[in-house]
């Protein structure tokens, strides 16, 4: 079956989200969709899919056009999609999930045995290992994604939309989802496969199509050079660059030792962590999303709830403090999400950027907010952070994305800070916020500020990092310099230690000396404040031949040639 | 830049990892540790507490008698005698032993555990409660007879809500179902002369109700709870205000309906103590057994019924298959005020021959708490209501006998198992997942 | 790859408009929200109208010949309805046949007394709805409330002053902690305190018909469930002269909206309790323990019920029954509702339920319509403020028919 879109424009208000579009899904084929986030991707398949109606143009199968008014006449007409999101429900079973809005009946009673044969004729032929009978929510998400893949076969689909579908897995998982999309093609399925990774989308497609800002802008080829592709999608040659000196750190501001952070559902999803961050340095966090690195922030400023082991700022215990106590000790934090932790949308930008400092003296007199105080002091955040408001009083809702942020990172940065530690903190920011807002950190750090960045953006990682620390599957893989290859890391992330990635990993001293030998433990605390700290003294300039300023973002250069 | 289609080229070999194994993704999982809860032991230890202190040391050390037939019946069943203290002590020691498996395991314990409770505590607040009376002897028969009879409006209202909370919309207006149901019912039945018609208006006039909640909660996206408590405000009103103005004035004309039959199976209904009790009802009584059946299965059985779980849990995954959320939440609404109106009708057309003011004191609240305690189940519902009216009908039976323990406490029960309950102390009481959030259509 | 240089204009498909626009955005609905809630009180009491017409004598009479003088029944209608409404603003606010001036104001000073408890315990509930929580649990407040300060008021025998303050002190302690396990157990176990609160009111009631049961509850040589009377040091003074019921309790429903304001929007508390309600997980992430503010903002709502309790029992019923809490509990709900949980809005709105009721009761001796008819109004109305569209569709619809249909 041929799926084509013809001139679709889908418009949100005075957005355009896509603008007159045209695609043409051949049968046989993976028709890799690129384009960076917010590029108008996810909305052109909605509209594919029947959730959005297109607000011109025509869908069209094998030439006839049809009108989808929901997912249902999608599926109807072969179509299935694998979301972002999983549209899984977590309480029910495999079977369940898949028989969902696609049941066979016996009579009056739903036949849950027909769809288990399915499931397992499936899972056979692909090598799924899929148990029709486990719950949702006890599954890993690689497998719960292939219950989603399950779904849409079970349906016949002709055309798979996968959307975004490597965000959540290991480099290895991915592999793994590349071979499996092959072999559904070769088995005559047609896949639309959405990303915005150069190296998955070269590796598997057949053909490409790019879209900027709501439009194609390029259909190109495999063959196609990664520098090439990342100029189509981003549409100027990207350089991203923080003007930084190597960092001059000594001692370890920030102490962590065996933290471990334990889930609702038993599961560990920070595992025995060690780790030092000096004063004046960025330590950043690589790693895919869900590796534990979210919790590692959180269990940092005591937002989670069953935490062992021991950290420790300037030598005083951070652990068991409330949230407040820690913040108040000096420590800023950018949660990963900022609509829904950084900020309270219905709250004014002043109100947001004394949000957990309306206590202190400044803003407060006894039980008595200083109203007046609040507001000149968002005037010249406003000013400082050149936050684009109408007014500070208007709900910081109404704010663009990157606007919003500068407000939670001015509130972070607006007061005197031992730590800070920030968890994606250019998320769906526009490029000029995300020079700014590095620039921001970097001068954090000279401060003499120590450091924590958490990025699954691996430029960012290489922009500001002093080292790279890696988790997986909760657990530490090492910390490495800021030079280390992408082919390296990307071991670490699928769960390779740094000492069989790298000859030696003398970046990491804390983290090396107790996974050599765990019954040190107490030592090791001890030796933070002891030694000198020899390693971290110097950083990584002598060994590096080019140093972290002439970088510029090589992202999927590098992954230019394939690894070994 | 080069924009033509290019043809499919041959693409390179994909970077395999070290070694690729299909089980990669369930193999390299997390660890996983047993997270320990201690609320279900501090539960049954308090319920055991409460059974050391009060069955156990606090008893009248009496027999207490359990009569399971009266005179005149075909067949007769010697009485049962119960020690009262030993049986004390019996229940206490089962509940600490259950306690005391709670706390070193560190979790919730097996529904049957907590059955077991459950059973066990009741029996012994029973033979307790019975033993502090001036005659300590009491008709099971009886007892049990009038728990379902007081249970049967309440099951209804649960039922009702339970089709409304598991498609994903919170019912606070039960009790106006109920008011409506047993009002419409009144009307229609002195009207037409008929209890049938009055029962086929009780169902319309409570479906009217959810017509509004609907309406207001689906259409509009009002906050579900408030709609509910307005509504029950807005019923109330209305139908105390038509029963002042109209129904009482002319009460022969509106407020006089016929009875439903009452049904006795001929020797089913001779069996001792089960007979009476569930083989000579009202017509209202076997479809609260037959529906309690037909909800469970539809529920856990068929097409309807997993889509309807679907949506309530979350309705976006439902959408993007195909299932039309919120033309599902509609239907399940107006079926759950259908089934709430044969409660409601349980009212004017069993129970009391005439609609009065505000005459459902509240049940639609109790139904809701038996939903809550019911954990949403259709036969947890059914057992919930039956635990709540048979603490009301002890509380009736109790005035008689005489004791010394308030009826307000036995009045007080269900609202306190509840809180017990949503608290967790008793159980896990985990609601559908979307229950109270209305679905919008990106 | 792609965060770190993403163009502009990402993610803005779900960004909300700009500012200026957001700013007109929000006057239009501050404004249509006033509009809405005077509509939504003509519409309510037109309706209500309707049903006094329909249920009339004298119009279902002429209805018997409505094909040969339909004017009869129309007229009929319209007496039976204006009458009754009639009847109803001469029991709230001005009655013109009063012998002295006194006389004419003291349906309006009668309104204020009843709006008194309405006020109280509507900022109870409005205050909760700030910090996210459905305070459903007025009426158990408010009884629980009226059994402190009841039983201070006419077991303790202290000096004038005194008393009072022990009693209002009492019935805020009562209703405080009342709420307080609301807000406890929801913050220690995560229960949701819509059934905490439903369930709380009942066990309440029950508490409290127990009570009355004991002879310490009971009047001396009676086994009626009403308590003794308070004392008279216990009692509110009258607040106009004795001609007047209205006492100080009214001050108290001033005193406490006054005080709620500044507690909202100019202190610590209010600010964290309404970072808490908008968003629990920024506020948390904030450093703000969303589990105190729920033990917080449950007992200060408890607190001001359990003044509306004390209001009924030192103000107006002078002693105990399990009665004397009525509706107000539930009909706060509506209150803070049509007050949009803002703290002058819920006083004004209990002014109107308070005129409602006093109403109601005048309306109910003169035209013989039932008083039931007032709670038919008063949730007609808070169903149509609720309801979004009544005003802002039409408005909405001409302006952009494209933004209604994603929305829906």
């Amino acid at each position: 079956m041929q799926l084509r879109l013809r001139d679709v424009t889908k418009k949100f208000g005075d957005f355009t989200a896509n603008d007159r579009v045209d695609l043409t899904v051949e049968p046989h084929q993976i028709h890799c969709l690129l384009g960076e986030n917010g590029a108008g991707k996810s909305t052109l398949m909605n509209v594919l899919y029947g959730l959005y109606e297109p607000t011109s143009g025509t869908v069209e199968i094998d030439g006839e056009p049809v009108a989808f008014s929901g997912p249902g006449d999608a599926m109807a007409a072969g179509i299935g999609m694998v979301h972002q999101h999983f549209m899984l429900i977590p309480v029910f079973t495999v079977a369940e999930n898949v028989a969902l809005g696609h049941e066979s009946t016996r009579g009056a009673s739903l036949d849950l045995a027909t769809t288990r044969a399915r499931i397992r004729e499936i899972s056979q032929r692909y090598g799924f290992a899929v148990d029709p009978d486990a719950v949702v929510e006890d599954l890993p998400v690689g497998v719960q994604q292939r219950v989603e893949i399950i779904k849409a076969l079970v349906r016949d689909a002709e055309v798979l939309i996968l959307d975004e579908p490597t965000a959540v897995l290991t480099p290895r998982e991915t592999d793994e989802l590349l071979a499996i999309m092959r072999q559904l093609r070769d088995g005559g399925t047609s896949i639309v496969f959405i990303s915005h990774k150069l190296r998955e989308v070269r590796a598997v497609s057949d053909v490409i199509t790019v879209i900027r800002r709501g439009r194609v802008v390029g259909r190109v080829g495999p063959e196609t050079s990664t520098d090439e592709l990342a100029a189509l999608m981003v549409g100027r040659d990207v350089s991203l660059t923080v003007d930084k000196t190597p960092a001059l750190a000594t001692g370890a501001a920030l102490e962590v030792r065996d933290l471990t952070v334990v889930g609702d559902n038993g599961v560990v999803l920070l595992d025995g962590v060690d780790f030092d961050v000096a004063p004046g340095e960025i330590l950043a966090v690589a790693g895919v999303q869900g590796n534990g690195q979210t919790e590692l922030t959180r269990a940092l400023v005591g937002l989670e709830e069953r935490v062992t082991g021991s950290v420790r700022l300037d030598g005083h215990e951070l652990t068991g403090l409330r949230t407040r106590d820690v913040l108040a000790r000096g420590v800023g934090f950018v949660p990963e999400d900022r609509s829904t932790d950084g900020l309270v949308g219905s709250f004014s930008v002043a109100e947001n950027l004394v949000l957990d400092r309306c206590h202190e003296r400044s803003f407060a007199a006894g039980p008595s907010l200083r109203l007046g105080a609040i507001a000149q002091h968002a005037g010249s955040e406003v000013a400082e952070y050149d936050i684009r408001a109408g007014s500070v009083d208007s709900p910081v809702a109404t704010l663009s994305g990157g606007n919003q942020q500068k407000v939670v990172i001015a509130r972070e940065l607006g007061r005197p800070l031992k730590l800070f530690v920030a968890s994606q903190p250019t998320r769906g920011v526009d490029v000029g916020s995300i020079e700014f807002i590095h620039e921001r950190i970097v001068a954090e750090r000279d401060k003499g500020t120590a450091v924590l960045i958490v990025s699954t953006e691996l430029d960012e990682v290489y922009a500001l990092a002093d080292r790279i620390a890696v988790f997986f599957h909760g657990r530490l893989m090492g910390i490495v310099g800021p030079d280390t290859p992408r082919e390296a890391l990307g071991r670490m992330m699928a769960g390779e230690p740094a000492e069989s990635v790298l000859p030696a990993a003398p970046w990491d001293h804390a983290g090396d000396d107790d996974a050599a030998a765990p019954g040190t433990l107490s030592g090791g605390t001890d030796r933070g404040t002891t030694n000198p700290l020899p390693p971290t003294a110097a950083p990584p300039t002598p060994s590096e031949p080019t140093s972290p300023t002439g970088r510029t973002a090589p992202a999927d250069r590098h992954e230019g040639n394939p690894t070994a | 830049m080069s924009t033509t289609a290019s043809q499919p080229t041959s693409h390179a070999p994909a970077p395999r990892g070290p070694a690729p194994d299909a089980d990669l993704a369930t193999s390299a999982a997390n660890r996983a540790v047993g997270v320990r809860t201690y609320r279900p032991a501090i539960g049954l230890g308090i319920l055991a507490l409460v059974s050391f202190l009060v069955f156990a040391l606090h008893t009248s050390a009496r027999e207490v008698q359990f009569r399971f037939s009266e005179t005149g019946d075909a067949v007769r069943l010697p009485d049962m005698e119960v020690a009262a203290a030993p049986f004390g002590w019996v229940v206490t020691a089962v509940l600490a032993a259950l306690a005391v498996a709670a706390g070193v395991r560190a979790r919730a314990l097996p529904r049957w555990a907590m059955v077991l409770a459950g059973l066990a505590f009741v029996a012994g607040f029973l033979v307790w409660i019975v033993g502090t009376a001036q005659t300590p002897s009491i008709s099971l028969t009886a007892l049990l007879a009038g728990s379902v009879a007081l249970a049967t409006p309440l099951v209804f209202g649960s039922l009702g809500g339970l089709l409304c909370e598991r498609s994903g919309v919170v019912n606070i207006a039960i009790e106006a179902q109920l008011l409506f149901g047993a009002f419409s019912a009144a009307v229609a039945a002195t009207v037409s002369g008929s209890p049938w018609v009055g029962l086929l208006a009780a169902v319309l006039g409570s479906v009217l109700v959810s017509v509004v909640l609907a309406l207001f909660a689906i259409r509009y996206r009002v906050n579900q709870v408030i709609v509910g408590v307005v509504l029950n405000v807005l019923v109330s009103g209305l139908t105390g205000f038509l029963f002042a103005t109209v129904l009482q004035p002319s009460a022969e004309l509106f407020n006089s309906p016929p009875r439903l039959p009452h049904v006795r199976i001929p020797l089913l209904a001779e069996i001792p103590v089960v007979g009476p009790v569930l083989f000579d009802q009202s017509v209202i009584g076997y479809l609260m057994y037959a529906t309690v059946a037909v909800v469970w299965f539809a529920l856990y059985r068929t097409r309807w019924g997993l889509r309807t779980r679907a949506v309530g849990e979350h309705p976006k995954a439902a959408d993007t298959l195909g299932v039309p959320v919120n033309a599902l939440r509609v239907r399940n609404v107006l079926l759950g005020g259908a089934v709430a109106g044969l409660g409601g009708a349980f009212y004017t057309l069993v129970s009391v021959s005439a609609f009065t003011r505000d005459m459902t004191a509240g049940s639609g609240y109790i139904a809701l708490a038996a939903l809550i305690f019911g954990r949403w189940n259709p036969v947890g519902a059914l057992l919930a209501s039956l635990l709540f009216g048979f603490a009301s009908n002890l509380e009736s039976i109790l005035s008689f006998l005489d004791t010394p323990v308030p009826s307000q406490f036995l009045a007080m029960l269900p609202y306190v198992v509840t809180i017990l309950a949503v608290a967790g102390l008793v159980g896990r009481s985990r609601g559908p997942a979307a229950s109270g959030e209305p679905y919008v259509k990106e | 790859m792609s965060a770190t240089t993403a163009p502009a204009g990402a993610d803005q498909v779900s960004a909300p408009p700009p500012t200026e626009l957001a700013a007109g955005e929000h006057r239009r609905t501050l404004l249509g929200s006033t509009v809405q809630s005077v509509l939504a009180v003509v519409v309510a009491l037109v309706l209500g109208g309707l049903l006094i017409a329909v249920t009339d004598e004298k119009v279902r009479d002429a209805a018997g010949y409505f094909f040969a003088r339909p004017g009869d029944t129309l007229s009929a209608m319209w007496t039976a309805a204006s009458s009754a409404y009639v009847a109803m603003f001469h029991g709230a606010v001005y009655n013109p046949s009063g012998a002295t001036f006194a006389d004419r104001i003291y349906p309006f000073t009668e309104t204020l007394t009843v709006a008194t408890p309405l006020i109280l315990a509507g900022l109870g509930v409005a205050l909760a709805f700030r910090a996210g929580l459905f305070n459903i649990g007025a009426q158990g407040q408010i009884l629980v409330g009226a059994t402190l300060a009841a039983w201070v008021g006419f077991s303790w025998h202290l000096p004038a002053g005194i008393h009072l303050i022990a009693v209002v002190a009492a019935g805020a302690l009562g209703g405080a902690v009342w709420g307080g396990i609301v807000g406890l157990v929801k913050a220690r176990t995560g229960a949701h305190e819509v059934i905490l609160t439903i369930m709380l009111n009942y066990v309440a009631l029950n508490l409290v018909a127990w009570l009355l049961t004991l002879p310490s509850f009971q009047r001396e040589g009676s086994s009626n469930p009403i308590s003794p009377a308070v004392d008279g040091t216990a009692m509110f003074p009258k607040l106009l002269g004795e001609h007047f019921r209205l006492h100080w309790g009214f001050a108290l429903a001033v005193l406490a909206t006054v005080a709620v304001a500044w507690l909202l929007h100019r202190s610590t508390v209010g600010f964290e309790l309404r970072a808490v309600g908008a968003n629990p997980r920024a506020a948390r992430t904030a450093g703000i323990s969303v589990t105190r503010g729920f033990v917080v903002v449950m007992l200060l709502a408890g607190l001001l019920a359990g003044l509306a309790g004390t209001a009924q029992v030192s103000g107006t019923e002078h002693s105990l029954t399990a009665g004397v809490a009525a509706s107000f509990g539930f009909d706060a709900i509506t209150v803070a509702l049509l007050g949009r949980s803002t703290p002058w809005g819920t006083f004004f709105a209990g002014i109107l339920y308070g005129a409602f009721r006093a109403g109601g009761v005048t309306m109910q001796s003169m035209t013989g319509t039932n008083i039931d008819i007032v709670l038919v109004v008063q949730s007609l109305i808070v169903l149509f403020v609720a309801l979004p569209p009544l005003f802002t569709f039409a408005v909405r619809r001409s302006r952009a028919s494209t933004h209604s249909q994603e929305a829906a």
